[in-house]
């Protein structure tokens, strides 16, 4: 089975309602039937979720965007699992964005980050499909003129038990499309899952083997124009002049735009053409104010409030400050974490073509929704004039979620040449100067110890950048920021595994020019590194076992528990490594999921560092397909350690510094632990897959590394320090 | 103007001969599926053959590639049949999010061809594609499959 990403001339997959009569589409909510809506070959759709042909093809609609996670395939799953049909005839498609503002969300969510794919939709996909099933049963019911109790489906075949007689979906589709939805289909209790928790293949493999997959850099239109684009480099600056005339007439130059405020684009025949054009174009900016601003400033601001009086509180109880005034003992350590890029394989593009009466645009994006508003915004054209379809994504590690600089940019260039398709594609530097980074931040922390090396209390002060005041502020809480707390709550999908008797978490805001986003595990990058790693600093101050020394703590935590113990018996935490091995432990809870990781390596003249094995727990409730689980986590584990080792975004007068992989490592093959996966799902509710591994890989090779080397690292990248990973 | 030889298939293209020979794939012969990553030789997205051996075409001007043998992605199969690496890439589901795999198989074809069974190490020096997605296991284990194929 091949399933292919809509086509291109898909412009909707849902015929008007004009074309059908009445109104409103038969999905999940609609309390009647009687009209069917019908997908673009005019197959009926039996609900928003499941379109059956006539040859039995099962298409099962995808509100959420594939990048790679396998999301699509998973959430194929769900929805067949309890459609009970033939998976080899499963075939998927993307609703459009335009279609659910029309179908009052009948697909709910669109938004594809924070690990939520499956665990926020889990319900009502499978609702989608339970419904569709009781539907199909119905119908073949009533054609046979039997009680619909006495029939049942499986793999898309329908039977009356009695008589022995038999349908298909695809024979009853037409008529089930008629009926009208049950209220509230029951689903199946977990133990009945066949599909579910199998290791299906990927749908979307085929492609992407042979070059026949296509992104949005890949996107092809007739008549469409290329476009290369130069923003301010610094955050906020603005355009002052440009010498178009330089380059009119050069080859293939079609136009010179003003995009904005503060961008120039070449559109031209060929985007080689535009880009070339573009580096010959003398362009002078006005920087403005933050011209002034530098790593150190920005360093220097977040260490004031790594002390400061006032700061937001996530996570309190007893009194730290007379723990600490009163301890026998006390340790201290500051931590700092850089700004990072995404730098996802396919540089940032969109393909736009606006009409004063139309603005369609193809993106690559993860939240087709948010495209969506920002064509609005960019066009000024209704929702009911805009379009946007979603495009296979090269990557998208939250680049491609909350923003849509690209979309705005390339909507703005097409309005600038009506009817004229316009594709935009950033070049990899344009990518890395203008991305929205992970956020920089310090952290204090402080344990105090009684006589006896018990941990008496411990205060840990964040100090840095907030993404939701930038991103979406009316998400503050009173101000603060929630999600700056990730894993370091008290409870919750962001818990913390440890009960401390006298806790504080807080955190001193300190934002900066350089736009922050959510990077592949957002906050909790930097968060287990401070926790995790002071952990490890701590047991040392107290003499004892990192892993019994967390135990300890954990008595009230059982799952965080079970991950870190199922990581730590694999490993042979406490039997002898092999010569010259070392090992380092990490826990953590994030996106609902409980992980913990166990890093083995050796270290060569002080600086070299081989990761030869990290052996790796998620608790993640339902493991929908485990073998796309473990290539979450190997893959997070890839981009993680990445970030550990590599990667840093520094800013001079200004501006990112950084501008390809040249000077922005990312890990080689030959750099690759192996990655033993324990896939440990306790079941009762949903974590997240594709984001909470990844913060465990880096406190856990620190902690090696320190058991190797008896050196404490604590800043990032570890390139800053000359250390390697080879 | 170009004359080139990709995929079997001789033809003439207009392109200024500076041009990489990764734009002129991609801009003037319409196979789209060698990528562009970086511009400058670093992530290997846009690796082609070049008479058999893996060349970063994003820094390589297309005048070099007159009278060669250039081979994309498109052209690696036999038809309908894959090649021993893709099928071994189908069979150990290595794409995530697949960009990088064209340039990531085309470096693994070419390497079989030289060294017909590879050891690890082998591999360390020869791979060198980024692959923000990491599926460097999967790879490893693929490329392993494939020698045995």
């Amino acid at each position: 089975m091949i399933t292919k990403t809509p086509k291109l001339n898909r412009r909707s997959f849902v015929i008007g309602s004009a074309a059908v009569g009445a109104g409103l589409a038969l999905g999940l909510k609609i309390p009647f039937g009687a009209s069917v809506v019908r997908a673009q070959d005019g197959s009926p759709e039996v609900t928003a979720w499941v379109v059956i042909r006539p040859d039995d093809t099962v298409v099962i609609r995808i509100a959420r965007s594939e990048m790679g996670q396998g999301t699509l395939t998973g959430l194929a799953q769900m929805v067949a699992e309890e459609l009970e049909c033939d998976w080899s005839k499963v075939k998927t498609e993307y609703p459009t964005p335009g279609q659910s503002v029309k179908r009052k969300r009948a697909w709910g969510d669109f938004s594809t980050g924070g690990s939520r794919g499956i665990r926020d939709s889990h319900q009502y996909v499978r609702e989608g499909g339970a419904t569709a099933r009781i539907m199909l049963v119905q119908a073949a019911a009533n054609a046979w003129n039997v009680p619909v109790s006495e029939c049942s489906a499986a793999n898309s075949v329908i039977t009356h038990k009695p008589s022995g007689r038999k349908t298909t979906y695809g024979k009853v589709a037409e008529a089930a499309a008629k009926l009208t939805p049950p209220e509230k289909p029951a689903l199946k209790d977990p133990t009945e899952w066949k599909l579910i928790g199998k290791s299906v293949k990927r749908l979307d493999t085929m492609d992407k083997l042979t070059g026949a997959q296509v992104y949005g850099f890949d996107m092809k239109l007739p008549g469409m124009l290329n476009a290369a684009i130069k923003d301010c480099p610094v955050f906020g600056g603005k355009i002052k002049s440009y010498e178009a005339a330089k380059v009119t007439g050069m080859p293939g130059v079609r136009h010179v735009v003003k995009v904005g405020e503060s961008g120039v684009a070449v559109v031209a025949d060929t985007w080689w053409q535009a880009k070339t054009a573009l580096d010959a174009l003398p362009i002078v900016w006005d920087e403005g104010e933050n011209a002034k601003v530098s790593s150190a400033s920005i360093a220097a601001m977040l260490k004031e409030g790594l002390d400061a009086d006032q700061a937001f509180v996530a996570n309190q109880n007893g009194d730290v400050k007379a723990a600490i005034a009163g301890a026998a003992k006390k340790i201290e350590a500051v931590y700092a974490y850089p700004f990072q890029n995404h730098a996802p394989m396919e540089p940032m593009n969109a393909t736009a073509k606006y009409t004063p009466d139309r603005c369609e645009v193809w993106v690559p994006t993860q939240n087709g929704e948010a495209a969506f508003a920002a064509t609005l915004a960019a066009s000024g054209l209704p929702a009911d004039k805009c379009e946007v379809y979603k495009i296979h994504l090269g990557g998208g590690f939250g680049r491609r979620g909350a923003f849509h600089d690209y979309v705005t940019q390339a909507v703005l260039i097409a309005k600038q040449m009506p009817g004229t398709p316009v594709k935009l594609l950033w070049t990899r530097e344009e990518d890395m100067l203008h991305g929205r980074y992970h956020p920089v931040m310090q952290c204090k922390l402080v344990g105090a110890f009684d006589s006896s090396n018990t941990l008496t209390g411990l205060h840990m002060r964040l100090s840095g950048q907030s993404i939701l005041s930038d991103v979406r502020p009316e998400a503050l809480q009173n101000g603060k920021d929630p999600l700056v707390f990730q894993g370091l709550n008290p409870s919750g999908d962001f818990g913390i595994g440890y009960t401390v008797p006298n806790l504080l978490i807080d955190h001193a805001m300190r934002n900066t020019h350089v736009p922050p986003g959510f990077w592949r595990g957002v906050n909790i990058n930097q968060n287990a590194i401070f926790l995790e790693c002071f952990m490890d600093e701590m047991a040392h101050a107290a003499g004892q076992d990192a892993l019994e020394f967390r135990r300890k703590l954990m008595s009230k935590h059982p799952k965080h528990l079970a991950v870190l113990n199922a990581v730590a018996d694999r490993a042979g935490w406490g039997k002898p490594a092999p010569q010259g091995v070392y090992r380092g432990l990490a826990q953590m809870m994030s996106f609902g999921s409980y992980v913990a990781a166990c890093a083995e390596i050796s270290v060569k003249d002080g600086d070299k560092v081989k990761i030869h094995r990290i052996v790796a727990a998620t608790d993640c409730g339902y493991a929908v397909n485990p073998a796309q689980i473990e290539r979450q986590i190997a893959g997070s584990f890839v981009y993680g350690l990445s970030g550990l080792f590599m990667e840093e975004c520094t800013v001079k007068d200004g501006h990112i510094e950084q501008t390809n992989f040249n000077v922005y490592d990312s890990m080689r093959i030959a750099q690759m632990p192996k990655v033993e996966s324990i896939i440990m799902p306790s079941g009762g509710f949903w974590g997240g897959v594709g984001e909470p591994t990844i913060c465990v890989a880096a406190p856990a090779v620190l902690n090696a590394f320190f058991a190797a080397t008896g050196k404490r690292i604590r800043t990032v990248p570890l390139k800053n320090h000359g250390i390697t990973l080879v | 103007m170009a004359r080139l030889t990709i995929n079997g298939k001789t033809q003439e293209i207009s392109v200024d001969p500076n041009t990489p020979l990764l734009w002129a794939i991609r801009e003037q012969v319409g196979l789209t599926g060698t990528k562009y990553g970086c511009g400058i030789a670093q992530c290997g997205a846009c690796t082609v053959h070049l008479d058999g051996a893996a060349v970063r075409s994003c820094v390589m001007p297309v005048a070099a590639a007159e009278g060669k043998k250039i081979t994309t992605i498109e052209g690696l199969a036999n038809g309908s049949a894959l090649s021993k690496v893709q099928k071994a890439w189908l069979d150990h589901e290595v794409p995530q999010c697949g960009y990088c795999q064209s340039g990531m198989i085309m470096a693994v074809a070419a390497l079989l061809k030289e060294k017909p069974k590879p050891t690890d190490a082998d591999i360390d020096a020869r791979i060198t594609n980024i692959c923000r997605c990491g599926t460097f296991q999967q790879v490893r284990q693929a490329i392993h499959a494939a020698a045995k194929a």
